[in-house]
């Protein structure tokens, strides 16, 4: 009857998305009174981190090995494991690799599934779990009625929080079976905290009038320490790079605090940010539909703003 | 090579998001539907290219009633060869799954196409879970899909980066944007569309596991409060003390 939780890696690196699995797994588990182990499959170089998320355990799979993510692979792997410990709960990151493999394992588990979870169970008897819809239009309460569950986080749902106690780390009795894809290569952004993770983003519009301008707006991330995301027409411009592309069609984040700037707030484009914890909007037009979503405004023109607001920003972090 | 695509009918991104009986149903009344747009965009025409360089057959794959015929015709402008309905509303992602490898298990395909997700329930869930019921390799969110001679190459965003794996036939991929542009039907098409089967059939049983309890909408904000150019020092420090998000 306990939780697993999948701690995914990249290139051998768990990140901030596991650690919020496992501190929100760790809090259900106490929540339904059952034990809490993860399992990670390939050699994870920062498995001693891991184990200060509040694992009881954490199983290795494979460990002398680094496996890049096979979502058929590993769902046999973890769903074996899960049988073999009775583990009936699955938690896996909404991310890309969670995404790919929840569907499979609720398949292998007949279990019921509900993915981008943004909050821990309700209180009472039923297993009933809450996310938003509809671009973050609605939110929806989920019954799952089955013994066997699995469910993804959404990202900032809970803050990674270290325990006090350390995890087993043990080698799992489980073998990965063959890969039914090879892996050739993965490429990041090396020294920048990709979009889905980041808790600042500023990101700009078409209002910036050409990709020549985005000095000011990479001056602002620097001093902010935040990570730069922009709209879908500048993107398909080619102004700036796909991956920074947000909205309905690119990425959906939800950061602490998202700065749009020279953006008119299109339903399309607010669909991917309006989950955001704080939104300030920079825009010249008063009327611009992003001032009826934000939280902060500053009615003018960019070119003035952003230098101005870049020059705050230094000052108020040294005082 | 034959191909089959999967789509999803949702509401128009600018539609109005209300529920009624006490937050137990979408309300529907007025709302206008669309062909989910990763499936539209991305997902099919990929397909369609593909066939056009290699020949087969594209099946364009629907689980739903009677109303979503409007839909499926354009699937078929756009370049779908025939398609099929699956004559049911459907519960939840499981039933959808169950009845694409249903149908695949009874007429196998080399690719099975699906949107990253669907913009209303943002669940991409369909395309994993059909994946592991047929057994079959899936590449999530491909932003690019090439022939290898006898495997293909595609490439799948993660987060801050891209993969790129080999894949052999058969496999299921996961559409998003880059994968192929968006194809308008001409009129021609559009006309020839008309005339393209559309096969009805019954649905298999599935369990249902997972229900929704309850809607709502999130409360509006409370409105924006506005700065002027000489006091952004102010702005910044509500944003470290008051609201902690720096
Ligand atoms: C199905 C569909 C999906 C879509 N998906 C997305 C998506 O995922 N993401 C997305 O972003 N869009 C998406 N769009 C497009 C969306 O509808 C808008 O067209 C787009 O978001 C507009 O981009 P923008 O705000 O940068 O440009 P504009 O709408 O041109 O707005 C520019 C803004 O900058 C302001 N401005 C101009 N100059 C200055 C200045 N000097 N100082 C201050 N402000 C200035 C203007 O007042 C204006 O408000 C989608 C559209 C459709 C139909
Ligand atoms: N009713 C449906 N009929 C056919 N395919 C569907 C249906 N619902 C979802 N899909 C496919 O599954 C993908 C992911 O949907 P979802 O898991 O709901 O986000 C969609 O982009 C479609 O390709």
């Amino acid at each position: 009857m306990s939780v697993l939780v999948f701690a995914e890696n990249l290139k051998g690196v768990c990140k901030k998305s596991s650690f919020e699995a496992l501190t929100y797994s760790r809090m259900l588990a106490d929540k339904l009174g059952v034990g809490m182990s993860a399992v990670t499959i390939g050699t994870v170089s920062n498995i001693e981190e891991l184990a200060s998320y509040g694992a009881d355990k954490i199983y290795q799979i494979n460990k002398s090995e680094v496996t890049p993510f096979d979502s058929k692979q590993f769902a046999k792997a973890i769903a074996d494991l899960a049988q073999s410990i009775g583990a009936t709960t699955i938690v896996a990151s909404h991310s890309s690799q969670g995404k790919s493999i929840a569907g499979r394992l609720a398949v292998r588990m007949n279990a019921g599934l509900v993915t981008a979870v943004n909050s821990l169970p309700q209180e009472g008897s039923d297993f009933i779990v809450r996310r938003s819809l509809f671009s973050g239009k609605a939110l929806a309460d989920y019954k799952v009625n089955s013994t066997n569950k699995v469910i993804t986080v959404i990202g900032n749902t809970v803050p990674p929080a270290k325990s006090d106690s350390v995890s087993d780390i043990v080698d799992a009795e489980v073998t990965l079976g063959a890969a039914s894809i090879n892996v050739l290569e993965t490429k990041t952004v090396d020294g920048e905290i990709p979009l889905p993770e980041a808790e600042l983003v500023v990101s700009a519009g078409r209002g910036m009038k050409g990709p020549e301008n985005w000095g000011i707006i990479e001056d602002l991330a620097q001093t902010m320490g935040a990570t730069t995301a922009c709209s879908r027409p500048v993107a398909d411009a080619d102004w700036r790079p796909h991956h920074e592309h947000v909205g309905q069609t690119g990425v959906a984040i939800r950061p602490n605090l998202y700065i749009a700037i020279g953006i008119s707030g299109a339903i399309q484009h607010l669909a991917g940010v309006n989950n955001s914890k704080v939104i300030v909007v920079i825009n010249k037009d008063p009327e611009a539909p992003f001032f009826k979503a934000a939280d902060y405004g500053i009615v003018a023109d960019l070119f003035d703003a952003v230098p101005k607001l870049n020059e705050a920003f230094k000052n108020v972090l040294a005082s | 090579m034959n191909v089959l695509v999967c789509i999803s009918k949702t509401p128009e991104t600018t539609a109005k998001i209300n529920f009624v009986e006490g937050g137990t149903a979408f309300d529907s009344a007025g709302v206008n539907y669309i062909m989910n747009p990763y499936d539209e965009w991305y997902a099919l025409v990929r397909a369609v290219e593909l066939k056009e360089k290699n020949g087969g057959e594209v099946t364009v794959f629907h689980v739903g009633d009677a109303s979503s015929d409007i839909v499926i015709r354009k699937a078929l402008s756009i370049g779908g060869d025939k398609a099929v309905r699956v004559n049911a509303d459907p519960k939840d992602s499981f039933f959808v799954a169950k009845q694409i490898a249903q149908y695949c298990k009874d007429n196998p395909q080399d690719i099975i196409f699906f949107g990253k997700e669907t913009i209303d329930y943002n669940g991409a869930e369909v395309g994993s879970m059909a994946s592991e019921m047929l057994d079959i390799p899936f590449i999530s969110f491909a932003s690019k899909l090439e022939e290898n001679g006898e495997s293909f190459i595609a490439e799948r965003d993660i987060e801050g980066g891209v993969q790129s794996v080999e894949v052999r036939a058969p496999f299921a991929i996961s559409s998003a944007k880059g994968i192929a542009e968006q194809r308008i039907p001409n009129m021609k098409s559009i006309m020839m569309s008309k005339r393209k089967p559309v096969a009805v059939i019954e649905p298999v049983e599935s369990e249902t596991l997972v229900e929704i309890t309850h809607y709502e909408t999130p409360p509006p904000k409370s409105g924006v409060k506005l700065f002027e150019m000489e006091n952004l020092e102010e702005l910044v420090r509500i944003l470290r003390d008051e609201e902690k998000v720096i």
